[in-house]
């Protein structure tokens, strides 16, 4: 499934990328429509996820990028009332994974998650980073402690950690706090991470800390971030998509959404103009 | 001088104000000294009365025809394995109802209405528990007047207590920390049994022990069902010394709780049984403050570690 993302490119004609080199796809979003009971939060949403880079959804507050996100993991399937309407192809498979067929927690056990604000578990940091392991049914203590290292350095804490594992995670800074959280998703190879504005509960400091960790993190993963910072998107990403009352009004390279877009409402809005 | 006498007149307004929270004030310590003296001196004079007759003599004994040699060893055995059988029935009920109700149930009309049957049961007076018990566990079952009756019925009692605590406890559980566990990929059962049920054990833990500090006290129920007043046996131990050391006939025995022990002195025309009625009420406020104490610990050191 090599595609240039030239043709690719959802909203079908608002992408004026350049195709330098090609990149698969990861998720393709096909007209994608979602309702919390009666309300239609995401309407006709089609665009695709380029595996192993970093694709930004951006917008203002409440245009449905968070319900965007939470299509990907099924996150919704936990409340009752919510429904989704077209597909989310998850490649290599080419499966639907937002058809009833496919149980929500295998979806999840493959796509990882980080929240806006840290969210450890009340446990120690070793057991944090190893739950999802744990339930992977993984309890050698070697494995355990071999795949948390890992985790913990992929997601930069391992130097701060690493002499205070059986600390509760509370103890740790937010912006730690956060780090822990992204090595929770990892500790267990997800395909693809979702980010729902994992920085703004965060300083500056420490923004820029995960903002690092996440350019880093896109050799391995394929990344979707929600972001209400501009500048966040611009930096870290490579693919960005500003949505606007439900709908995805302009999807494209970061940036050349940024420097040319194609629409007035996507140039009012990230020169500031308005949201 | 216009400023000046606005000046003034906010001032005084600020001072016509203040005196309501002075009044406030003054009628917030008087009647929480009123609550306090009289528990103070409930206390006091069951201290007094009683205090003498707290001998290790007085947990050692059976009730006697003499005041003096009477004690409360039928009562608090009696009192223990009741309490005994009711935590064990009403805390795997009560929890597992709290978390089916809270994680599980779906949110419909029924539902609904379970719940509020469940707050409003809590308010049942515990003589209709005693009535009950009496055509259920008693006649019904065949249960008869034993201590396996009697702590069924409490646990009865307690029971919208434990889910009640349950579901608070539950409740006061961020979503974030669920979708966390969710998010890793855990399952419903995971989720309960991995973070549910641990973070919220110091809440749960508490309402329990509310619970049976509650129904260690009730008196009317147990009353209902047909607890003796006069026992000068003990049931059979639950420990023994041949295989298969376990014995469960004490659940079948007829049994005396300390309050019904007190009750029965309490009635007596003789001085010195009042005496006997005190020292025994001293145990059992003892005994609830003791439970209290314990919830109060126990959820202090459970929370230290969690902080959402
Ligand atoms: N659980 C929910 N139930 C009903 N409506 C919701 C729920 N969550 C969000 N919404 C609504 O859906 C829209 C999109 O919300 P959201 O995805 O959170 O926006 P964003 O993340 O872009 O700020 C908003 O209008 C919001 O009010
Ligand atoms: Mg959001």
């Amino acid at each position: 499934m090599v595609t240039n993302y030239f043709t690719q490119a959802a909203g079908s004609d608002n992408s004026t990328a350049p195709a330098s080199k090609p990149v698969a796809d990861k998720c393709v979003v096909k007209n994608l429509n979602f309702f919390y009971g009666e309300l239609q939060a995401l309407k006709s949403i089609s665009m695709t996820v380029y595996e192993k880079q970093v694709t930004a959804l951006i917008g203002p507050s409440g245009c449905g990028k968070s319900t965007f996100l939470r299509c990907f993991n099924r996150m919704h399937d936990l409340y009752s009332g919510n429904r989704y309407d077209g597909e989310i192809i998850l490649h290599p498979d080419n499966e639907n994974i937002l058809s009833r067929a496919v149980d929500p927690i295998e979806v999840r056990m493959r796509i990882g998650m980080v929240f806006q604000k840290p969210n450890p578990f009340p446990k120690s940091i070793f057991e944090n980073v190893a739950y999802g392991l744990r339930i992977r049914g993984i309890n050698k203590r070697a494995i355990l402690e071999e795949k948390v290292e890992t985790a913990l350095r992929n997601a930069a804490l391992w130097g701060e950690a690493k002499d205070r594992l059986n600390d509760l995670a509370f103890n740790l800074s937010g912006g730690q706090q956060q780090r822990l959280c992204i090595a929770r998703a990892l500790a267990t190879d997800p395909e693809l991470l979702l980010f729902d504005e994992p920085t703004s509960a965060l300083d500056p400091a420490a923004t820029a800390s995960i903002e690092e960790l996440i350019t880093d993190l896109k050799n391995k993963v394929t990344i979707l971030i929600v972001t209400h910072n501009m500048q966040q998107a611009a930096r870290v990403s490579d693919f960005t998509a500003y949505m606007y009352v439900g709908e995805l009004i302009e999807f494209g390279v970061t940036d050349t959404i940024f420097i040319k877009p194609k629409h007035k409402q996507t140039e009012d809005y990230i020169t500031g103009r308005f949201g | 001088m216009d400023h000046d006498k606005n000046l003034t007149e906010i001032r005084m307004m600020i001072a016509r104000h203040r005196r309501w929270d002075r009044l406030f004030l003054i009628t917030g310590i008087v009647t929480l000294m009123i609550a306090m003296l009289i528990f103070f001196a409930l206390i006091m004079g069951m201290v007094i009365d009683g205090m003498p007759r707290l001998t290790l003599d007085f947990f050692t004994s059976f009730p006697s025809r003499r005041p003096g040699a009477a004690g409360i060893l039928s009562a608090w055995v009696g009192t223990t394995l009741v309490m005994l059988v009711t935590a064990v029935a009403a805390v795997p009920l009560g929890v597992s109802a709290g978390v089916y109700l809270e994680e599980y149930a779906p949110k419909n009309l029924l539902t609904e209405i379970i719940e509020i049957n469940v707050t409003n049961l809590a308010g049942v007076p515990s003589i209709i528990y005693g009535l009950l018990a009496l055509g259920l566990f008693v006649y019904q079952l065949g249960l008869g007047q034993s201590i396996l009756a009697a702590g069924l019925t409490l646990a009865l009692l307690i029971l919208p207590v434990v889910i009640v605590a349950t579901r608070e406890a539950i409740r006061s559980i961020p979503v974030s920390i669920r979708e966390g566990a969710y998010a890793v990929g855990a399952t419903k059962w995971q989720t309960v049994s991995d973070h549910i049920l641990p973070y919220s054990s110091a809440g749960i833990l508490t309402g329990i022990i509310i619970g049976l500090a509650r129904a260690i006290g009730e008196t009317a129920p147990i009353i209902t069902i047909g607890a003796l007043t006069f026992i000068a046996f003990l049931p059979t131990s639950p420990i023994q010394s041949e295989f298969p050391f376990l014995s469960f006939e004490w659940l079948m025995a007829p049994f005396t709780v300390m309050p019904i022990q007190m009750f029965n002195w309490v009635s007596r025309p003789e001085e010195a049984f009042q005496l006997n009625a005190a020292a025994a009420g001293l145990v059992l406020v003892v005994m609830t403050l003791a439970m209290n104490g314990l919830a109060i610990y126990l959820r202090y050191n459970l929370r230290k570690k969690i902080k959402w």
